[in-house]
Order: structure tokens, then sequence, then C-alpha cells
């Protein structure tokens, strides 16, 4: 059973609804397929799966924030705007992103590349302004600083 | 029991019931948006707030639970304007078009609104932005109306349990919605309207007809024939400040006479011959080995659902169209061809308790050469809006009879408007023609009455052939019975021979098309109203209906005959869901 | 086992490899190995020591670097390990040095003590043996062996620790309600859906320490009658769940997990569950909804789940911080706990400071310090030099706390006395250069984004609120937007279904009671 390239069969294999992991299966098969999102066909296969009505899984998944039901970029840059990130500059940090990449937070490149998205605090005040870019921390951040790491990415 | 003191007064109740049921019982009415009496319990709306001694913060009323020795005070004014701004916050995101909304002067929000003196919005700005859908042929949805009080969503999930609309997004954005926005007519849904009848505002609607219906009157060209279902004559009455189960079935077709319907007629009499047809078809089942237990398919609603949901239990559901759809054969063959009307000039037109129905009218398989038994199915809320535009003043209209030839009916005819109802008629007829001579007691009390949770269940002893045999039954209302009572067929664990199913919680009389409200209590007047009726009937049983002999006799044939088959039966097939989704 | 005469405890945690930690490791390993000291001395990774900057200690001596660059790293490698000369210039603070390894109560600088911390930063985490080499695992064989799960709950209780998540409930008395509740089945959850903007302190206590959780876990379960337990984890904390499962298998292995722990009745298995990015998962009863795979809207409470929670199941839900504290008492006892912190708050309490500060990071420190004993001598002023004009203590749900009232002391009594929380632990320093304005909208947003919308006040009002400040802040609101904004947070607060929404206020009213002027600002002239 796969799906854009997802073996979404095997990962399911793992489901149990007593060990309260669909949260992290979802995670699975969205990290798993090349355009961080689950498909719709995903979510039926899913479903089907799972035996939880697929109305009430799309509740889920557009629920929380990390999960997408809409094609995104190769790099999902996810940009802090909570307080703590606020209040040492983040807005200037994220139009900055914005500014290089051409794209309204939400969006994804033309070419597929990247997807910008605001989000809540990640834990990373330490190094405030902070950004993740997949799994990838950048800190301490400056808009001049902002080029040269999206260049970084391949 | 438990003591609990509100406004200064001692209420003495039971242990687990709420604030709000206290409250009940003294005589106050605190007002509330999402809650569902018995049903859904979920203190979202905050609308029911009222101020508990020792408790800094507001409770909600409607899910707090008496404990001993409670002061709870419901007037202060804390509390009234904390609900008075709770409500101007959901106002904040309603349009304020009230005069061109459906549901104007019958919105329970526009009420609360007059009822706790909001006299204006102090919140504007940015609205939600919920979708809509104009796509579906059972209902309509505006997400810009919609409270999120997850009414609907608790009837399609909880009671239903069809699972076509859920909670999708949160915070400001929340909706509820079919699973990635697809139109109602792709998702699993199965136009049972049960939403519809539980939105306190105008967000779910039906996909009103009344002006196809205006169309046609005025239409020189074309010939309306209408048809009133049975539950519509205890409930119609209800638009009208009649008490719930109040009947109208006089009025409602001198209404329609007024109205210019060219022929009026009344679904009674194809109810029972639905019942000559499911009756004779239950007999042959049960005599020459067929699948058992056989499954009414009257409810369009109900048909839909399993379809869906139970393809593997089609063959036990009986071949038997609905009355609806038996009826607007007969008005477009036998009595076309009795008048000489062209049937292709025929509009035929159904009142309906039920949103499904417009949906049922649409199956391509209900018709032949290029016309339906129904064209136009319009709810009990649409025919009453019809009246209303009629300048007709229903309260005082005489009493008056459907057009012969297809006039009569009886009380079997009219109980299919309740739980249980089809199968009491189908045992009257039945267990007469398998034991060949006249039975007394009609009434199988049994199969009666409303059971919200669960199913009926009993057992009639008869013979077959000289032998001795129980025939069991059983009759469940509200898909999510029907659901618990499939999965017993499914796992073999039910031996009945007969099984009636209605997709609406207390058959009929509870459908998607009924009147606003439809609480419980209300259900429960409308079955009384119906078995009133009935025991008023001269005739109760179908196969004494004079017309319906007639026709057999003139058209027809025998029961189950070729071209009663031909005319009067349908097929089913699977309905595949979310296939071919989008990548 | 291998003798080193010196182990190097090198920070590598985020922050850390951000300033470079990963070049100072490189260099430290080439040196070692130039100077052919390699068999000699071992580098430990570990997650944050809480300090700024690239940092380390060496043990034995238990000297602490901060802010090391490569090009130190020749210097600190001739000196300090060759010559055993320590380099003062690095030193993170000089006085205090003597007093890191005196033992249980581990004195830190600046008036900080370590219970929790305890192993964070001093010990492998992914080595199950360092743990256990630190009295670990201790707990759980003393409770197993020689107390009944009623003494358990006596112990915790007298200790009088309260929930570090932010609502400060007793958890001895938790704890008591579901030993109470009789099922065949409950449930231990590990609450690490750190949310609160500002706090990482879960974050950093499971990447440094994670077998403590899993010890208090266990000691949890034993007590309240339970075989099985989950860890609700952030879903963005990567480092934290592959830190947690890994520790999770070693303690299977080790069979401090399993059947039968320590060859007794007791048996205990804990699941990681991971968050999907919703703030409202960390109210417990959200938290469980997660658990179970639905949308983690707050459920109808009572039920509590200490009664009915996990899968209707009686269920502790408890905050890691709370948690990291189990070990420790029970090996030390409820007395000793006692007596750190103040009357009323027993312990110490993990704060993150942050903003425009000297010293950003971690800090433990018994309850009753006051706020400006955090701002000048920890935090050590602004960074920009400005004047700090207020703090936001307990996350963006808690208070605003301006300059004039920084003598606040920050314990759970005084706190509640005054209206205030430190929830999460957040502090967050803001300077004058901000308009409260700006800042309130940047909480506004955060609020809107992470209600549930399950109850009106919380969806409606999260979102008007969201668009009062909007307009304040380009200076197009009214003069009324104020009033109407404060009648709004008050109906919040009384009316909203769940914390959330009755604590999301909590900054605004704050602010409209200390900085009432300075919002008005935002109003347009002449618009009333």
């Amino acid at each position: 059973m796969t799906c854009c390239n997802v073996d979404v069969g095997k990962i399911l294999k793992e489901y149990s609804e007593e060990k309260g992991n669909l949260m992290e299966i979802l995670h699975k098969i969205q990290n798993s397929s090349k355009e961080n999102y689950i498909c719709d066909d995903c979510m039926k296969k899913i479903s089907d799966y799972t035996k939880l009505p697929l109305n009430k899984l799309y509740g889920v998944t557009s629920f929380y924030t990390m999960f997408s039901n809409k094609k995104r970029g190769k790099y999902v840059i996810r940009m802090c705007e909570s307080c703590p990130c606020h209040v040492l500059g983040a807005e200037a940090v994220i139009n900055s992103f914005v500014d290089e990449l051409g794209i309204k937070v939400g969006e994804t490149t033309k070419d597929g590349k990247f997807t910008l998205e605001h989000c809540a605090c990640l834990g990373l005040c330490a190094v405030a302004p902070a950004v993740m870019i997949n799994e990838d921390v950048h800190g301490n951040l400056k808009p001049e600083m902002v080029k040269d790491i999206i260049a970084k990415y391949e | 029991m438990l003591n609990i003191n509100i406004n200064g007064m001692d209420v003495k109740v039971e242990k687990g019931s709420t604030i709000l049921e206290a409250a009940n019982k003294i005589g106050l009415k605190i007002p509330t948006l999402c809650h569902i009496p018995e049903i859904q319990k979920i203190g979202a709306c905050r609308m029911c707030l009222v101020d508990i001694e020792g408790n800094p913060k507001l409770q909600a009323s409607c899910t707090t639970p008496v404990v001993d020795g409670m002061i709870v005070k419901t007037n202060t004014k804390k509390v009234r304007d904390t609900r008075k701004f709770v409500l101007e916050l959901i106002l904040s995101d309603h349009p304020t078009a009230c005069l061109t909304c459906e549901r104007n002067t019958r919105c329970e929000l526009q009420t609360l609104a007059a009822e706790l003196g909001v006299d204006i919005v102090p919140f504007r700005g940015a609205t939600s932005s919920r979708g809509k859908d104009n796509d579906t042929l059972q209902l309509n949805y505006d997400g810009s109306k919609c409270i999120y009080c997850k009414r609907c969503e608790t009837m399609c999930n909880e009671v239903q349990t069809v699972g076509a609309i859920f909670s999708q997004k949160r915070g400001f954005d929340s909706e509820v919605g079919t699973p990635f926005n697809l139109p109602f007519k792709d998702s699993v849904c199965t136009g049972c309207g049960q939403c519809v009848l539980n939105c306190p505002v105008g967000a779910l609607k039906d996909n009103e007809n009344i002006d196809e219906v205006w169309d046609a009157i005025y239409n020189p060209d074309k010939i309306t024939v209408i048809q009133v279902a049975p539950s519509v004559r205890v409930t119609l009455g209800e638009e009208f400040g009649l008490k719930p189960g109040s009947i109208v079935t006089g009025k409602i077709f001198a209404a329609m006479r007024r109205m210019g319907f060219d022929h009026i007629f009344d679904t009674d009499f194809a109810a029972d011959l639905t019942i000559m047809e499911e009756g004779y078809e239950f007999i042959n089942r049960v005599k020459n080995g067929g699948t058992l237990p056989m499954i009414t398919s009257c409810s369009p609603g109900w048909v839909n659902f399993i379809e869906t949901f139970f393809p593997d239990l089609l063959p036990n559901l009986s071949t038997c169209k609905s009355p609806q759809q038996m009826q607007g054969a007969m008005v477009k063959t036998y009595f076309a061809e009795k008048m000489k009307l062209d049937p292709k000039k025929i509009v035929s037109i159904s009142v309906m308790p039920c949103t499904a129905k417009k949906g049922e009218a649409k199956r391509p398989e209900m018709g032949r050469d290029g016309y339906s038994d129904v064209d136009i199915a319009i709810t009990t809320r649409e025919f009453a809006k019809m009246i209303r535009q009629s300048e007709i003043d229903f309260l005082n209209l005489p009493d008056e009879g459907p057009d012969d030839p297809i006039g009569i009916s009886t009380g079997a005819g009219l109980i299919f408007g309740a739980s249980g109802g089809v199968m009491e008629a189908a045992l009257r007829t039945a267990l007469e023609v398998i034991e060949g001579h006249e039975i007394k007691n009609v009434d199988y009390v049994g199969v009666r009455g409303l059971k919200l949770d669960g199913f009926k269940e009993a057992t009639v002893s008869t013979q077959i052939d000289g032998n001795p045999v129980d025939v069991k039954v059983a009759v469940a209302s509200g898909l999510g019975n029907a659901r618990k009572l499939m999965e017993k067929v499914q796992a073999g664990e039910a031996d009945y021979h007969f099984i009636e199913i209605m997709a609406c919680p207390g058959g009929c009389i509870g459908g998607g098309g009924q009147p606003i409200p439809t609480t419980t209590e209300i259900r429960k007047q409308r079955i009384e109203g119906i078995y009133k009726g009935d025991k008023d009937m001269p005739i109760r049983k179908s196969h004494e209906n004079p017309a319906i002999q007639v026709l057999y006799k003139e058209f027809l044939g025998e029961p189950n005959g070729h071209k009663a088959h031909e005319l009067l039966h349908t097929h089913y097939t699977q309905q595949k869901y979310y296939e071919n989704l989008k990548k | 086992m291998k003798f080193y005469r010196s182990h190097i405890i090198l920070g590598m945690d985020t922050p850390s490899l951000l300033a470079g930690a990963k070049g100072v490791r490189d260099t430290l390993e080439k040196q070692l190995k130039e100077k052919n000291i390699v068999n000699e001395i071992r580098i430990v990774e570990t997650g944050s020591l809480g300090y700024n900057g690239v940092s380390m200690i060496i043990y034995p001596e238990g000297i602490i670097y901060t802010g090391i660059k490569p090009e130190d790293i020749k210097e600190l490698v001739e000196e300090h390990l060759i010559k055993g000369r320590p380099v003062k210039r690095l030193m993170a603070i000089e006085s205090s040095q003597k007093d890191i390894c005196a033992g249980k109560q581990e004195k830190l600088l600046d008036g900080q003590v370590r219970i929790v911390l305890k192993n964070a930063g001093s010990i492998d985490p992914e080595n199950i043996i360092e743990y256990i080499a630190k009295d670990g695992y201790m707990a759980l064989g003393k409770v197993l062996n020689e107390n009944t799960p009623k003494e358990v709950i006596d112990i915790v209780k007298n200790s009088e620790l309260k929930g570090r998540g932010g609502a400060a409930f007793p958890t001895g008395k938790k704890w008591e309600f579901t030993y109470n509740t009789e099922s065949s089945q409950k449930y231990v959850i590990c609450n690490a859906d750190e949310g609160e903007p500002g706090t990482f302190k879960d974050r950093l206590i499971m990447e440094g320490d994670p077998h403590a959780v899993i010890e208090a876990m266990a000691i949890c379960a034993y007590a309240i009658g339970a075989n099985k337990g989950y860890i609700y984890v952030r879903g963005e904390y990567k480092l934290s769940i592959d830190r947690i499962k890994k520790a999770i298998k070693d303690a299977e292995e080790h069979n401090f997990l399993g059947e039968n722990i320590f060859d007794s009745d007791f048996s205990f298995n804990i699941e990681v569950c991971l968050g999907g990015g919703a703030y409202v998962c960390g109210e417990e009863t959200a938290l469980i909804e997660s658990i179970e795979g639905k949308r983690g809207e707050p459920r109808l409470k009572p039920p509590y789940p200490p009664v009915c929670g996990l899968f209707g199941k009686p269920t502790i839900v408890n905050n890691v911080e709370t948690l990291a504290n189990i070990p420790q008492i029970i090996l030390n006892g409820s007395d000793w706990f006692k007596k750190l912190g103040v009357k009323g708050s027993a312990g110490t309490k993990v704060f993150t400071i942050l903003g425009d500060i000297n010293e950003k990071g971690l800090i433990e420190v018994p309850m009753g310090i006051s706020l400006k004993e955090v701002f000048e001598n920890i935090a050590k002023g602004t960074r920009s030099g400005k004047k700090v004009k207020f703090a936001h203590i307990g996350g963006s749900s808690g208070n605003i706390v301006p300059f004039n009232n920084f003598d606040i002391k920050l314990d759970l009594n005084t706190l509640a006395s005054s209206d205030l929380t430190h929830g999460s632990g957040v502090i967050l320093f803001v300077s004058e250069d901000i308009h409260i304005n700006d800042y309130l909208k940047s909480v506004a947003k955060f609020f809107k984004h992470e209600s549930c919308g399950k109850c009106t006040p919380c969806r409606e009002g999260t979102f008007r609120i969201y668009q009062f400040m909007e307009k304040l802040n380009k200076k197009e609101g009214k003069k009324s937007d104020i009033s109407k904004m404060k009648d709004l947070c008050k109906v919040m607060k009384n009316a909203s279904f769940c914390g959330l929404g009755q604590a999301a206020v909590n900054p605004f009213l704050d602010a409209m009671t200390h900085f009432e002027k300075e919002m008005m600002e935002g109003v347009k002239e002449g618009k009333k």
C-alpha cells in the first residue's frame, strides 16, 4: 500500500490505538512524503486501516498545525513569532524570509523548495529569534543572515 | 435526592441531574445554544452560565452536576451581563441580515438576542471564512451563519453514526464540515437532515425547491399532481401555532386545492400499496427460503446508509420502492392512463417529512421512458412556507379530502409516519393473508413508541401452511440504532424474520424535513397524534382498502406480479465513498 | 572499565551548537590527539549546561568554562589538562567553584540549587550507566523494597511538592485521588507538551536527564497502582523524543521498566506519544484526547483525570519538572525538600530567563527568590543597556510585572496573594524600547493562533483582542477599544471553558492596570 511514494502500509502496521500513536504515525507518513504533507488518498488509507472515520481524521490533521493536507515545499521553514522571539526582532527576520523567497507566509515557492509558516514558540528562546527548517535549528538570527541560510539548502 | 437552592428556591432533584435540569423544574428557562437535551452536553457556547456560591468563575449549568447543598443564582447582574456579552461575541461573527435569512423570526440566536436585550454588537471586524455548499440535493450549507454549537456534528456522528461532518481546524477558523470540505454529496452524507433539524440558526437548511413548484403551477402546459406523506398531517400544524400531534389532514388538502394543484392525493394510499407489495414479498421470502431477515426500504436516508456502510446486506433489503415513489409511479401510469394524460406533462410533487426524499426522487432508476416517478420533493417546512406565500389562512380552512380514484387510505398507511408503523401495517396484512382469516386485534403495541437508544423487538405467533411459526421482528429508528442492529445481523446474532428501519429518531415524525424545533418531547406528541389518527380510521388494514383492490384488479394484477415488479420495485447498488480523492 | 583521569562534559544542546560547540569539540579532539592524551581524557557530550555560549565542565575538579572558542582550546589543554592550572579568564565564576561537587545540595552559581537539574549537564544522557552511577534508579529500588504504595504517597504529600506545570496542584494529593479510585487499569502520563512561549525547561530535562523522568514515572505508577505510562512530547522536540526513546529502551534492558521490576510484583511500561503543534494540549484533558488520537479539545470536568482520564481510566498527569523532583524526594526525604524554598512553596523552581538581558538561560533556584534578585544577580541587567520596563512571568498567559514591582518574591504564596502565577517558569525581561502595544499584539497573536475554538469566549475573544491590539499598534484605535477590551477580558476570565481562555487575558488585564497611558498612545486622535 504505497501512496506518494510512501509505504503507508508499512508505517500503519505500527499503529495501535492502545499505544496512542496515531499522531506519531501521521508524523511518520508526512515526513516520508517528499512534499511534507499527507495527501487525501493517504488519509483514506489511514482511515481505512485505523477505522477512524475520515471526517474525524481530517478533524485531527486540520487541528494540529504540524500536519498539512496540502503540498508543501521540500523544506518547511517554521518561523517563531512568540514573544521571546518577537522582543528580539523576529518580525524583521520573518519579513526578510518573506522578501528573500518572494512568497507570503503560508505559501510555497514555485520550485517547490520552501514553504513559509508562522509557528508558536519552538522552545528555542535561548537563541531567539529562531526558526526551524525541517529539523535544523537556526537561532540568534538577524535579517541579513537569512540570505545565506536559504542558500545552504539544495 | 439532592437539595439545591436556586434563586432562593429549594429544589430536590435526582442524583446526576444538572443545574439546568433543576432550574427547569422550577420553571426557569436558562438560555442555551449548544445543548440538546439527552443528546449533547458539551458546555461550549457558555450561554447558560450561572453563579455557584463559593466558585469565583461562572459555570455552565447544562453540564454542571448538582451537588447536595449547592446554592445557585441564575439572574444576578454578573450572570446577565456575562451571558449578554457572550451572545454579543457570537453575534460579532454572525451576519445581521436577519430579514433575508431563511430562519428569520424562527431563529434561536435571534430570539436570544431579543430576550437578552442586545441592541448593538460591540465587536465588528473580520469574520470567519467558512465555506458554502449549494451543490447538494438534500440540504444547503452556509458557513458564515454557523455559530459552532456542534449540534449538527453530534447528530451526524453520535446519533446517526453517519460521520459526514466533523469539527475542523481550530480557534477562530473552526468549522464543522465534511472531510477536505468536499460538497456534502461527495461525502458519506445520507441526506437524513438531522443536522438541519438541529441547527439553531440558518447555517444548515433545506435545499429549497419551492420556486420549481410554483413554476409548475403557473405553467399552463403542465399538470401538477401532489401527494402528502403520512407524518406531515401531525406536524404541519406546528408551523401555524398548533400543538405537536394536532391532525390537520383535511386542511392540507383544502390548502393544496386553493394553491392551484391540479390533482391532490395522499401518500397514505401508496403506503397501503407498499404494504401489499412488501407483505407479499415477505410471505414469499419466508415460504420460499428467501434472504432473511427482510429489511424495510421506505426510508431513503436508511437506503443510502445501507448502500454505503452495509453493502453485503443489500440482498436483505426489500425491493419495494418507498410510498413516495410508488405513488409517483401510479400517478404517471395508472392515473395518467385512466385520465388520458400524457405522463410527460405531469409534474409529480410530494410533500415529505424528509430531506433525503429529494435525493430519492432523483435516483435514475426511479422512472421510465425519460420521466421520473416524482419530479419535486419538498419538505413539511417548505410546504408551510408555500402556504404562507399563498395568502391562505390555514387554521380557518375547512376540512377537505383528496381526489379520486386513488384517494382512499387506511390507518395502516397512516402509521407509516412513526417508527414501528411499517412493521405493524405489514403484520396486519401479512398475518391475515398467511392465516386466511380475519384477525380482530390489529394493535401491535410492542413495536410502537420512541426508543432513542437501542431497538424494539417483538415475536408474533402464526401458522404457515399448517406449521406454527414464531415470527420475530425488530424495529429501529435513528441510523445509530440501525447500525447496531445491522452489526448484529452481520455477526449472525439476530434471528429476526423482519426488520423495520427508519433513518430518523422516532421515524418520519422526527424526519429531517419536519418543523423546527423537533425535540424528544415533540416527537412523542407527534407519535400520539399518529396512533390517534389510526384509531379513528374506518379501515385499518391495507388489503381492505377498496381503491387498492380496484388498482390490482384494473391495472397491476397480482401483488408481486410482473407489472407490479416493473413499476413498484427497485434495486440497490453499493455506494462507494471517498474513491478517487485527489492526490 | 577504562579509567580516565579527567572527564570533559561538553554542552552540545541546540544553543551551544549554534554557538560553535562542534568546532570546539573537533579542535579539542585534535589537541588531545596532538598531545597524546586521548586515552587519559574522556569527552562526554551532553545537553545544556545552563550557561551561555559553548560551555564545559572538567571533572574531577568540577571547573566550569563558558564562552569557549576553538582558539581557546590549545590554552585550556596545555594549562588545565597538562599543567593542572585552571584558566581563570574562561571560568564561569571563580568564587563558587568549590561548591560544585559538594554533594547532594549542590550549590551552584548565584544562589542556584539543583535538584531537578542535578544531572542535566553532568552526565551523558544517552548512557544509563552514568545515571545509575549518580544514584539513578535507587529511589525506585528503595520504594519497591521498603515502601508500600501508601507510604510513597505520604512521602510525596509530606514533601508539599506542587505541580510545576502552572496550576500548582499538590502532587501527593493528586496521586492519592488515583490511588483511592479502584480500577484494574490506571495510567501515568508525563506532560512534556511544553508550549508556553519562553519555556524550554522540560526539553532540557528530557535532553539532559531523561532517566530521572522515567524513574519518577515508575515510582508514581507503583504508588497509584498503574502499569502503563505515556510521555506526551511536543512534536517539534526531535532530540527530546530520541533521547527519551533511547532511555526507555535502555531502562527496559536493565529491567527498570518491564515485567517484575527489581524482582518485585511491579510491572510498568512506557510509550512515547507525539504532539502535533497545539498549545492547548498542555491542558491535561486535551492532552489525553490527543493521546487517544483525537482533536486536542479540553474535556468537561468533572470527572477529573485522576478518576476518569485516558481511555476512561484513572490517570495521573504530571509535568516533566514535577516528576524530576520525585526521585530526589524519595532519596532525601520530605523534610529535606521542604527545607528548600519557603513555607508553602517547597523545593526549587526552574525558571527560564529571557529577553533583553545579559545572561539568558535556565536557572534552578529555591522558591522565594525575588524578581529583582533574578534580574540583577542572575540575568545581570539588560544587554542593550536600556532600562528594563517589565517582566512577563509565567509565559504568555502569565502576568506582566512592571519594574517598580520587581521586589515581589517568586514563591507560590506570595504570587498567589498578588493574583499572580509563575506558571511554567518563564521570566521574560522587556526593555523600554518595546512599546506595550507592540508587545501585546504579539501575545494576542499567539492566543488567537492557539485557541482550540470550542467555547465562545475564547474562540471569539482571542480573535477580537488581537484585532484591538492590531488597531492600537497601528495607532488606529479608539478610546472605547480599551474599555471594551477590559470587559472582554473579564468575561473570558469568568466564562471560558478551560484554563487557556481564562488565563490568556492575564497579560492584557495587567497591562491595562500598569500601562494604560501607554496603551492610549495607540488611539487615533479624536477617536472616542
